[in-house]
């Protein structure tokens, strides 16, 4: 896996910008936005590496970073039975490369993912929401959309139809505190003792990866 | 057929003709619960409502009566699954708990169909077409709102893309509670909207 990382970080030069093994099994690959085309190209049509299926393409969001969206793609080769995961981060407004001329499975991964958090993808000649409601307003997975979005809907008895309000919740969102008191107590009264010698041990065998 | 009539139709003796359309406001509402049980006392019932169609070739009996009968005996389900719930509905269409021999037959097209079952999580981008649905549905028609999410959007009640409910969409008959609910649970339902009808149906438009 190291060696395929390897092979593949000098075959395709600066648009690669690291490669790390994740967990001892998956290999992944952080790629410049605007080369990620001949890169793709490559992985697909190179027979080192022959990826001829695209598996997945997901968006991130890390909003505190300067380019906050991550556009994260899984490719598999079937021939050669191996995975690799390539990783490209972009912000609000840069559009990514759009890669549905070398997968075609690519158009509705980045529709949702337009759709989702927003990331424009150039070239994407199809570029409409995918899964949210006609004429809806926002991207629901980006960190800083409500949980309950802006609009709701409600059948309207003298227009006939259903109609779209400003979300009225009658009951607030609760975050429901699962532990029970013995549980979320922390030191009972009496058992001091026990979480010193806890804490000792911490100290002595260091904190758990 | 036996059950049916015993059931149903009490047979109308000589000298106390029922008139049909006359029974809707009088007080056995609970007429089903007037079954004979199997024996020679149904046997007589049963031998005098064929010698009365031998004799005269019709039976009398209270028109809506025979109506509720022959709506709560043919409840046309719109297949209306929408998410996990359907599966559970599926199973109770199935062999073994046979809607079938209810009289329920899951149809394809709401011109055809007396009771929408919604089975499952209404999103925001269904809430039309379901509405939709319900108004291509012909008079009298009922709805049953199966599980958490479309009784009142469940596990999505605070989701940007869920109706909170059904029946913010439709008016709804039966709910049938549940995370998916049972198919028994389903069936239990489709019972309590056949007794809802026997108690409240009439041929008169409410
Ligand atoms: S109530 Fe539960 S089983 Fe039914 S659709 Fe909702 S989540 Fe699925």
């Amino acid at each position: 896996m190291h060696e395929l990382g390897a092979t593949i970080a000098a075959a395709a030069g600066p648009a690669v910008q690291e490669v790390f093994v994740e967990r001892g099994q998956e290999l992944v690959l952080r790629a410049t936005r605007e080369m990620i085309l001949p890169l793709m190209a490559m992985l697909r049509d190179d027979p080192r590496f022959a990826f001829e299926q695209l598996v997945d393409l997901c968006g991130v969001d890390y909003p505190e970073r300067a380019e906050r969206f991550e556009v994260v793609y899984n490719l598999l080769s079937l021939s050669l039975n191996q995975r690799v995961r390539i990783i490209v981060s972009t912000d609000e407004a840069t559009p990514v490369p759009s890669i549905a001329s070398i997968w075609v499975a690519a158009t509705w991964y980045e529709r949702e993912c337009w759709d989702m958090y927003g990331v424009v993808f150039a070239g994407l000649t199809d570029l409409r929401r995918l899964l949210t409601d006609y004429g809806f307003e926002g991207h629901p997975l980006r960190k800083d959309f409500p949980l309950t979005g802006h609009v709701e809907v409600r059948y309207d008895e003298e227009q006939k139809r259903v109609v779209y309000e400003p979300v009225a919740l009658t009951q607030d969102f609760r975050n429901f505190d699962f532990l029970s008191p013995w549980e979320g107590m922390t030191t009972l009264p009496g058992d001091e003792k026990v979480h010193l010698v806890r804490a000792e041990r911490g100290q002595i065998e260091g904190p758990k990866a | 057929m036996k059950a049916r009539l015993r059931t149903n139709f009490r047979g109308a003796p000589a000298g106390r003709p029922e008139i049909g359309m006359s029974g809707s406001n009088t007080q056995d509402i609970a007429w089903n619960r007037e079954a004979l049980p199997p024996g020679p006392a149904q046997d007589a019932v049963v031998k005098g409502i064929t010698g009365e169609i031998e004799e005269k070739g019709f039976v009398i009996a209270n028109l809506d009566k025979v109506v509720n009968w022959a709506r709560t005996g043919s409840l046309w389900p719109m297949t209306f699954g929408l998410a996990c719930c359907a599966v559970p509905m599926i199973h109770a269409y199935m062999a073994r708990y046979d809607l079938d021999r209810f009289g329920i037959i899951p149809r394809g097209s709401p011109r055809q169909s007396d009771v929408m079952i919604v089975a499952g999580t209404l999103t925001n981008k269904m809430a039309p077409a379901l509405r939709k649905v319900y108004d291509q549905m012909s008079e009298p028609r009922w709805v049953i709102s199966m599980g958490s999410c479309a009784n009142g959007g469940g596990y999505y009640h605070y989701s940007y893309a869920v109706v909170r409910g059904c029946d913010r969409v439709v008016p709804v008959d039966v709910y049938v509670p549940g995370c998916p609910p049972t198919a028994e649970a389903l069936v239990y339902g489709i019972l309590q909207l056949q007794k809802k009808i026997r108690r409240t149906g009439t041929i008169l438009r409410g």
